[in-house]
């Protein structure tokens, strides 16, 4: 009887440890969900003499792809958005954030090109526009410019089958005013 | 023989290519404006460096903290004030940016707990010594008519042994 308390405090302690661990700390909610996309206009990578503006994409429902040659995590994304371009799942843009741009084309070169075009952002300052914290980072973003999902770190398989995708297509259906179901709602919480 | 001045000029030449390389690293840029610099680093010292959390940007050294520092001192130098400047941060990053968490609805456990925790802990203090107050004041009860009877026989046999 006299344990009964102390083991309790134990297991509740335990409880919360035990969720903790199972949390990811890298992971801070983004405060740009349901929010319009930072504008920006910055030269192309393949060609800056053109520049591109998030506002070219209204009407669209595609992906801002933040990714730099230096970073080790965005090789390990960098098959599954090849393998994307190739399925022509939905236009990728690429936010070539803080590199040199012979790496980056070089990079290309070599891995493959997954982005309908690249943009530099060699200062980052619309890395900072967009919250960026942890590359590679991926954007979601409707037809009326707004962000609706967040991807940071490499994008899986797993999430681009269950929530991506499916996201994209309803959004693709989507009125302006329509709602995300909650299944995907789900897939991508 | 004739080699070893060819390749001793050729290791000067080296090292004094190197020099200029070396040292780029250590000149970090010096604060022009050391008012400027000191409200800076308060600002940058609020402020919660995303990529090594436990850090402020005015303590980290990785490259977006730096980067941040730079965007905050851009602002001080165009004479935003410190709200101004902690809400860009906010509005990009979220609260958990900031070192000093706001409160809000969701962040009332969170600057309440300490004090509930203590509160809670008072609580049960007070009742253990309660409790123990009550046994004390249980056990030094008045003595029955039996057990004064046997005090005075032991003090009696007691007084004995003392005086043979």
């Amino acid at each position: 009887m006299r344990f009964v308390v102390p083991l309790g405090i134990f297991a509740v302690i335990v409880g919360f440890l035990w969720v903790g661990l199972s949390l990811n700390p890298r992971e801070v909610p983004s405060p740009f969900i349901d929010k319009p996309a930072p504008d920006f206009s910055l030269p192309q990578l393949h060609d800056p003499q053109k520049t591109f503006s998030n506002k070219d994409m209204l009407g669209k429902v595609w992906m801002l792809n933040v990714w730099a040659s230096w970073c080790v995590a965005c090789r390990q994304e960098h098959p599954l958005l090849v393998q994307m371009r190739r399925a022509k799942l939905f236009p990728v843009v690429g936010l070539n954030y803080k590199d040199a741009r012979e790496d980056a084309l070089h990079w290309l070169r070599e891995d493959g090109d997954p982005y309908v075009l690249s943009v530099m952002d060699s200062k980052g300052n619309v890395g900072i526009d967009y919250g960026v914290y942890g590359v590679p980072e991926s954007f979601v973003i409707d037809k009326q410019g707004v962000i609706r999902h967040k991807v940071i770190g490499p994008l899986g398989p797993a999430e681009l089958q269950d929530c991506v995708i499916p996201l994209v297509r309803e959004l693709e259906q989507a009125g302006p005013q329509s709602q995300i179901s909650d299944e995907v709602k789900k897939a991508c919480a | 023989m004739r080699l070893i001045p060819f390749v001793s000029a050729v290791f000067a030449a080296l090292l004094l290519l190197q020099m200029p390389l070396a040292s780029a690293k250590e000149a970090l840029p010096l604060a022009e404006d050391p008012v400027l610099e000191k409200k800076v680093n308060e600002i940058a010292a609020e402020l919660r460096c995303l990529v090594c959390q436990n850090q402020t940007i005015a303590d980290s050294h990785a490259d977006l903290a730096i980067d941040l520092k730079n965007q905050v001192r851009d602002m001080v130098r165009a004479g935003k004030t410190r709200e101004e400047i902690v809400d860009y941060m906010v509005q990009r990053y979220g609260d958990f940016v900031r070192y000093r968490p706001p409160v809000k609805s969701t962040t009332y456990l969170l600057w309440a707990g300490p004090f509930l925790l203590l509160f809670l802990g008072v609580m049960v203090l007070m009742m253990n010594l309660k409790k123990r107050r009550q046994l004390v004041d249980a056990q030094s009860a008045e003595l029955s008519a039996e057990e004064r009877e046997r005090l005075a026989q032991l003090l009696k046999s007691e007084e004995e042994n003392t005086k043979s």
